[in-house]
């Protein structure tokens, strides 16, 4: 089953199973049952809604903070330091470095550059900070897991793929993470794909156990054989048949290392090897703002919340989604 | 059983140098080197640079500057980049600093976790668990350093708490008690930050521990021959719930080292981390690379605790 969090992804992609479902006297299929528990949590549902908010404000600021000038989060505007927010722009201002509506709603910072339109373009690179270093971690993950899972009887030298590939495994999870994402960015040249490239690749090892242990499970199933004995090619099997069945671990653990992912750029920007300017991200103006913690809080305060907001919401979908996936829960739900 | 410990031991052994060697290599390769730290300084000539590589085996070829590594740790003859200072004494007085935050976080993450994931799991669905739920996620999704600057404010102007360092400037000379209760108290505020994240995560942990306890079928039995509550939830329900938390022990150990970094350095504390910091920042090869595997040694000590704890409390698992 696959397993969409959108409600109108969910029906489009399974309408023509639909039918075959209503003819068997199936009430509704797993991804509707998932949705119908889903929902009835209301923290989960609340994080959602906040992460829809939020992917469109990121796609809104990223447009706005690129093409529109008065919104550029680099503008220095000098006479304008340090204003609270909800400040108006001072008049001695040149016309065309008045900031929209001549008010700061989240004030500016030392450069008097406005915080409003740096939150936006952090919105937009700290949410893909944690997208794309998931992603790379699933990638990875899913690719381990799956020869181990698909493959591991086959020899290689001495021992089977299958214990080359955990043993593998087990000696990445012996690293200190965030002591080597650290030590590899500190070394690394600043940037941000380096960042998600480090976060993905210190990241993937539950995955691929999760997969793995879901792969072998699925392996000795009827319709793993049926197909095999259908003459499909492996790599049908593999990716139509068993990476489908064996995503639902994975997409609640990936939910809550895209929060997990957040925080850690937000700490490698707390200890000065984050994203560098000109980039905004939520980190690196938290980590600014701590010198000024005194004089003008919200600098601190405002990308902390915010930090505070979309990782709190990242992890009530995640633990909402294992919930929902939790057969015994479900039961009781219905 | 010892057949068993005797073959994880050796196991475990060659998973040690196999992450050395691993951790040697990424960390030798990636760009950026103990002689460029220095770069702007126009007293650096070339030769001196040359001098410096050679006098660090920079020169060799990648397994050799290993060998060297590895010989110098085990002789105890491994000298820091930085200061020439020998590493192993260096980490061991940053540990004896480390330790007593380490104890006293754990301490306080144990005592108050217990209570609170209980008495959520008793009484499920009320208006305690739902806000002792939302709390916890809150922690859990807060930065600690934002939390703890937070609170820092707050903390030095009522209750008068120092948040910097081990000890309060110019009390060297003080008696031996009067200097532990002044380390004592310098630990309260850092050990408390540290701790928040930690009570979070495991009270979620031991409330879905016991709920899932409170459903088998002895505790029903327990409470069908008339035991009181409290018999049935300590005595039974949570002696039960507790196992796996026995493995988690184990699982602490590496802690010590990489769990620390960001606290450490909001309240310069001198520990195991900021030395890992400071060693970073300086390129400093010998000691992050000593650091890195004392770290992947606890970890294996760690799990193998953890696995000999679990046998020795749960006397249906047999270990072979």
């Amino acid at each position: 089953m696959s397993m969409p969090t959108d409600p109108t992804d969910a029906s489009a992609a399974l309408t023509p199973v639909r039918a075959d479902a209503e003819a068997l006297g199936i009430a509704e299929t797993p991804a509707q049952q998932l949705w119908r528990t889903f929902r009835k949590d209301r923290l989960a549902m609340l994080g959602l809604y906040v992460l829809f908010v939020l992917f469109v404000v990121a796609l809104v600021g990223d447009v706005l903070t690129s093409w529109w000038v008065v919104f550029d989060p680099t503008t220095v505007r000098l006479p304008d330091k340090l204003l609270p927010p909800l400040s108006p722009a001072s008049a001695a201002l040149a016309k065309d470095l008045l900031p929209p509506f001549h008010s700061y709603p989240f004030g500016t910072d030392e450069l008097g550059r406005n915080v409003f339109a740096r939150m936006l373009q952090g919105t937009f690179v700290s949410l893909s900070v944690g997208v794309v270093a998931v992603s790379i971690s699933l990638g990875i993950g899913v690719t381990v897991g799956g020869l181990a899972g698909f493959y591991g009887q086959r020899k290689l030298g001495p021992f089977s793929v299958d214990s080359w590939l955990m043993r593998f495994t087990d000696v990445v999870l012996c690293f200190p993470t965030f002591f080597l994402i650290l030590t590899v960015v500190a070394l690394l040249p600043p940037s941000i794909y380096n960042i998600m490239i480090v976060i993905g690749i210190t990241s993937w090892m539950s995955t691929a156990r999760f997969v793995r242990a879901e792969f072998l499970a699925l392996r000795e199933q009827d319709f793993v054989t049926a197909a095999k004995a259908l003459g499909l090619p492996e790599w049908r099997i593999i990716f139509r048949h068993m990476i489908p069945n064996a995503m639902a671990p994975v997409l609640v653990s990936a939910t809550i290392n895209v929060a997990h992912a957040i925080l850690t750029e937000s700490a490698l920007s707390f200890l000065g090897f984050g994203v560098r300017p000109p980039y905004a991200t939520w980190g690196n103006i938290l980590a600014d703002g701590r010198s000024y913690i005194f004089d003008a809080p919200w600098l601190f305060l405002i990308p902390g919340s915010a930090i505070l907001l979309v990782v709190l919401a990242f992890n009530l979908v995640g633990e909402g989604l294992r919930d929902a996936l939790n057969p015994k829960l479900r039961k009781r739900a219905s | 059983m010892w057949r068993f410990l005797a073959r994880t031991i050796v196991q475990r052994l060659l998973l040690l140098v196999v992450i050395s060697i691993v951790s040697h290599t990424v960390i030798h390769l990636a760009p950026g080197e103990p002689s460029e730290v220095d770069s702007m300084n126009p007293m650096m000539k070339a030769e001196d640079i040359a001098r410096i590589r050679k006098s660090f085996h920079l020169d060799d070829p990648i397994y050799l500057q290993y060998l060297h590594w590895m010989k110098d740790l085990c002789t105890g003859e491994l000298k820091s980049f930085r200061d020439g200072l020998p590493v192993v004494p260096k980490i061991w007085e940053r540990f004896l600093n480390s330790l007593p935050l380490f104890l006293c976080t754990t301490a306080i993450v144990w005592t108050a976790s217990f209570p609170i994931g209980i008495q959520a799991a008793l009484k499920r669905g009320s208006r305690y668990d739902r806000s002792t739920t939302f709390i916890a996620y809150t922690l859990i999704s807060i930065p600690g350093f934002f939390l703890s600057y937070v609170l820092i404010l707050w903390v030095v102007r009522i209750f008068h708490l120092p948040v910097i360092g081990l000890h309060t400037f110019g009390t060297e000379s003080a008696t031996g008690a009067l200097r532990l209760m002044d380390h004592i108290w310098h630990l309260v505020i850092p050990s408390l930050m540290a701790a928040l994240t930690g009570i979070a995560v495991l009270s979620r942990y031991v409330r879905a521990q016991m709920l899932e306890v409170l459903e088998q079928d002895y505790v029903r039995t327990a409470r069908a021959k008339g035991l009181d509550e409290v018999h049935v939830v300590y005595g039974h329900a949570l002696r039960n719930a507790l196992l796996p938390f026995v493995t988690m022990f184990g699982l602490l150990l590496p802690g010590l080292i990489s769990g620390s970094v960001i606290f450490e350095q909001i309240f310069a504390w001198p520990g195991l981390g900021l030395l890992g910091y400071e060693a970073i920042l300086a390129r400093d090869f010998p000691v992050i690379l000593t650091l890195n595997f004392m770290a992947a040694a606890l970890t294996l000590l760690g799990i193998l605790l953890s696995d000999i704890l679990y046998a020795l409390v749960d006397p249906r698992i047999r270990l072979e």
